[in-house]
Parts: C-alpha cells; structure tokens; sequence
C-alpha cells in the first residue's frame, strides 16, 4: 500500500531532478534569509550558483548540532515569526535544547509524511492508532498525531506515562497500531505479563516504534510478546520529526526515505567524505520543502548505511539500514569502538534474559572499565550458586567474543534497573561524569 | 519425602536482606531454617518456611525472583562420624551433593541436615535404604 503513489514510485531520474530543483531553491533562500548560511557559504567560498547538479551538493559546508546551539533559539529560522505556528524542540540534555519551527506548510508537509509512513506500516482510515509517544515539545507524539489524523484512522491521543492506564486503554479501546519507543513497548509487555493481563489477545497488529536505537533480536522479542509486527520508523526534530524514513511492512529491511523531502548523504564520520552505498557512516540530511527551518548538509550523529537496491514493495526511494548508534554516544573502551545496541544484541540472543539492562563505563588505574547489569529474572534463576557465575561467564564471553571487549557482568535483581517511558538511558559514562546518551 | 525451600535473589548491597526479611515479617512468616549463600555481587537465600504459598506470593509481590527447590532433610545423631554415614550412602550411587546446611533441633539430641541432591528420588532411596530417618517436609514446616 501506498499512500502518495506518484512521488513515492518516481523513476529515479524524475526524483532526482525534482530533488535538484527543490535543493537550488532552498539553498537561494537559506543564503538570503538566514545569517548563518550566508556566512557559511561565503566561507566555504560557495554560491547558490554554484549549485548545478545534485553532486555540487557536496560543496556545501555541513551544519551540527553546535551551529543550532550557536544559535539559539530562532537564530535558524527562515521566516518571520508571525509565519511560524509551531515550535518544538529536542531534549537537550546536555545543554540548551534544540529549538525547530514549522510553518503552516510545514505542518501539513509533516503530516503527509507521517501519513506516508502509517501507510507503509500498512495501516489504513481502518484502524485505530494507540499513539504513546510523548505530546508536548518532543515531536513524536504530535508528528504522529498529525499523520494518523491526515490518515483518517482514529487516534488515541496517550502520550507517556501512566502505562497502567495505557494498558486499560489497549485492552478497552482495542486500538489496531501502537506508536511509541521500542523499549517502552517492552516495558509496555512486561507490565501487562505482571498484572496477568494476556498481550497476545490485544487486537494490536502493528507497532510503528522508532525514537531509539534497537537491534533485530529486540524487533523479535517485541513481536513475540505483543503478537504484532514492528516496524522500524525513523526521524529528528531537526528535520522534521518522525516520517523522515520508514520500513515499509513488504520488505521490513531498510527504512524508504522520503527523499522528494530530503537529500541524504552517508558520510565517514571522521573526513566528512561521502561514501558509497551499503557502507556504514554518518547520516547527512537536507531538507528541500522546509519553510521555517531549512537545514542544509545537517550531521545527524546517527549511524546507519544506505540500500539502493530496489524494494519489493514498488517505492523507489533508497533505504536506510537500522540505525546501528550513534558517532557520539560511541563508547571507546581501552581504545575499542562500542555500541550499546551491540550490547544489546548480544545479551538478547542469551535464552531467558531479560531484555533490561544498563551500562557503566568507568575508568580504574587509567584504564576503562565496563560494567554490564543485567535483571536475572524468573526464568533463569537458579538457587546454585554455580549456574549463575555460569551465566555471568556466559555474558563475559559473549561480550568479549562478539564484541573484544572485557566486561564485569552483573547480576541485578528484577526490575531494579530504570524503566524508561521515552528514551532509554543505557550508558551512565563515569569517565565524563555526564550521561553519555543524547 | 521431600522438602520445599524457597530461594530468593538478592543483590549484595546493604539493604537487600533487610528488604527480604522484612516481607516475610510482615506476611507473618516463620523461618524454620535456612542458608544464604553469597558470591561478590549477589546472593541466593535459602529458606525453609512454614508456609511457603504465603512466603512466595508475598516476595513476589514485592519484587524478587523466588524459585522452590526441593530439598532433602536427613536427622543424623549428633555424634562423630554422623554425617560421613550419610555421605557415603548417596555417593555410592553417584548422587551429587549441591549445596548443604544444617541445624539442631530444639530437643537437642538431633541434627538435622537439609541437602540439594543432582538427582533428589535416588539420593532418597539411598538414605532410606541405608536406615537413615528421611524427615517429611511437612514435619519440618511445623517444628
């Protein structure tokens, strides 16, 4: 199912034009009505003449994460304020937040997207969508708010929290679709196990679950518990909030960017260099419809890789692989790149163990130390002493097998570890003594 | 013949057994005997309880992993040579002992020994055919 048949099925040729279209225009406006553009430009030694065929795109200068925060708050916006008629912003955890603007436009062009992604999730004006991602500043819940509006299916506007009541919710209101973060779908799981409440008998069929990095096993897990399938959505509020990308339920491998929105580029993290498709490296963004807040060349710090190949399910956009971390919560440990999701990963192909637990990076005699807690839970519970160092050594194993990392495990007792209802803060980074997650 | 022991999962930090003994407290529990084993970062309680239904739901409740074993419990006199007597009679079938603790009855005159055997039918036969007094678990609960 498609939602925008035309755009979505471009031949590439006629995508690409439209995109080198779309990216003169928004590079002529940024220069005119955005200081920071102007100078970045002229810098770089860059003219919106410059700009002739979509490659030139490179010779643009990137915009971070600091440049927003340089610029705080409206310093980016490309309009008036009297034009703007939203604001949301990121969390800022470390720091101000990021503050992102939307025209009216803007609004409806997100709302298409989102519409786009729910179709693709193969959702219709059938189905009744439980939406638990935060409302407020975080763009998740009004993004998706939005598009299932657009959609016509019938939103239940939940939010966060109160998973008590989400779960009375999901048994009463018998929504088809739940939108949140992986892991507080789980959390979601485990809570209604707990009160004795059979998930498997919801009349939920598709997740539509992004926000966070998540691994394969944790797809399977979820799908296993709640019976549904899950699919992968992606987005920032930088770019636009969710609907940025998503998996499409035919093929499930790879998220379709809606690349008549957006240019992406995968580039190496370090040299900036673009790199070819299917190899693993930053994602760069462009937006080309943005009227409030266009960013050209945006480093998102999300790790990912492009697929080219065509998808079965008829949409010619490229796909984005999973997103595999993040180049700035990259854990070095004693000089060996880590992600937490491969720690994850890791620890979900072990039987039995819950899908709950937290890092601690810290630093003993100059050199780094990781800890790994993980919930030994019911199922792998044993009153001899034996078979839980077995487990312990067990995860050490694996860790340092798959990973080449040395680790002190750590049994933690059920529950005991911090249940998160957005993002999960798995890393607590001793070193800098700041949370290492964004 | 055997015996329920309810074994529990705790954290070694301060606080955790306090946690524990307090939820038993509270549901009215009386420890009849128990065991706690403990490595750096956890440890396993073992205990024998005059009623394990109440013990268990209770500690679930309040969030531990509990799991029920069965064990054994052997009376032995109180003498030399006591426990060698039971030792060699369950190792000549091969039964391996997992973990043990004992304690002495009130009266003085007995010990008892609680045993988690590999294989717990044969080490019962064994001690039974060795004449040694196998103590139902029901006996235990209400000492």
């Amino acid at each position: 199912m498609i939602y925008n048949e035309e755009f979505e099925t471009l031949p590439r040729e006629a995508l690409e034009a439209l995109q080198l279209k779309r990216l003169k225009n928004v590079v002529e406006r940024v220069y005119h009505t955005v200081g920071f553009y102007r100078k970045a430009f002229d810098n770089a030694g860059v003219t919106p003449d410059n700009i002739e065929t979509l490659e030139d795109i490179r010779k643009l200068p990137f915009t971070t994460k600091q440049d927003l925060k340089d610029n705080y708050p409206f310093g980016m916006f490309a309009v008036p304020m009297s034009n703007v008629v939203r604001l949301h912003a990121s969390s800022g955890t470390t720091g101000k937040p990021t503050v992102v603007g939307y025209t009216q436009r803007d609004i409806e062009t997100w709302s298409r997207l989102m519409a786009r992604s729910f179709v693709a999730a193969g959702l219709t004006k059938n189905d009744i969508i439980h939406n638990a991602y935060g409302y407020g500043l975080f763009t998740g819940g009004l993004g998706a708010h939005y598009g299932a509006e657009l959609l016509g299916a019938s939103v239940i506007p939940m939010s966060g929290g109160s998973t008590k009541k989400q779960l009375l919710i999901l048994q009463d209101f018998g929504p088809t679709a739940i939108c949140c973060t992986p892991s507080y779908a789980l959390y979601l799981a485990e809570q209604g196990e707990e009160m004795g409440l059979d998930m498997k008998s919801l009349n939920l069929r598709v997740g539509v679950l992004g926000a966070e990095p998540w691994s394969e096993k944790m797809r399977r897990e979820i799908e296993n518990r709640l019976e549904i399938l899950a699919l992968n959505i992606y987005g920032l509020s930088e770019i636009i909030g969710p609907g940025v990308a998503m998996e499409c339920a035919e093929g499930r491998n790879g998220m379709h960017i809606f690349e008549d929105h957006f240019i992406v580029e995968c580039v190496d993290p370090v040299t900036g260099e673009t790199l070819p498709y299917g190899e693993e490296g930053e994602l760069v963004f462009t937006t080309l419809t943005k009227e409030a807040f266009p960013l050209v060349r945006y480093r998102t710090r999300d790790l990912s890789r492009l697929i080219h190949e065509p998808c079965r399910c008829g949409r010619t956009m490229l796909r984005m692989a999973r997103i595999s971390g993040r180049s700035d919560d990259m854990l070095v440990i004693r000089g060996v790149n880590v992600f937490p999701s491969q720690i994850e990963s890791v620890l979900l192909g072990i039987e039995g163990l819950e899908p709950h637990y937290q890092l601690i990076v810290d630093r003993q005699d100059k050199l780094d130390t990781l800890e790994i807690q993980v919930e030994v839970g019911e199922a792998l519970f044993s009153d001899e002493v034996r078979s839980l160092q077995q487990l312990e050594r067990r995860i050490s194993k694996d860790i340092k097998d798959y990973l080449g990392v040395t680790a002190a495990v750590k049994l933690v007792g059920p529950k005991s570890l911090q249940r998160y209802e957005g993002k999960a803060e798995r890393v607590i980074d001793k070193r800098t003594n700041v949370f290492n997650h964004s | 013949m055997k015996v329920n022991q309810i074994s529990i999962f705790l954290e070694n930090r301060p606080g955790t057994l306090e946690y524990a003994t307090r939820v038993l407290k509270e549901a009215g529990i009386n420890i009849r005997a128990l065991s706690l084993a403990d490595t750096s970062d956890f440890g396993i309680l073992r205990l024998i309880v005059n009623n394990i239904d109440v013990a268990e739901k209770a500690l679930q409740e309040k969030g531990f992993t509990v799991r029920r074993t069965s064990v054994v419990a052997v009376e032995i006199p109180d003498r030399p040579g006591g426990l060698h007597g039971i030792v060699e009679a369950i190792s000549r079938k091969g039964v391996n002992i997992e973990y043990t603790y004992a304690f002495v009855e009130r009266s003085g005159e007995n010990a008892i020994i609680i045993f988690r055997f590999d294989k717990t039918e044969e080490a019962i036969e064994a001690l039974m055919e060795s004449g040694f007094t196998v103590l139902p678990g029901e006996k235990l609960y209400k000492l």
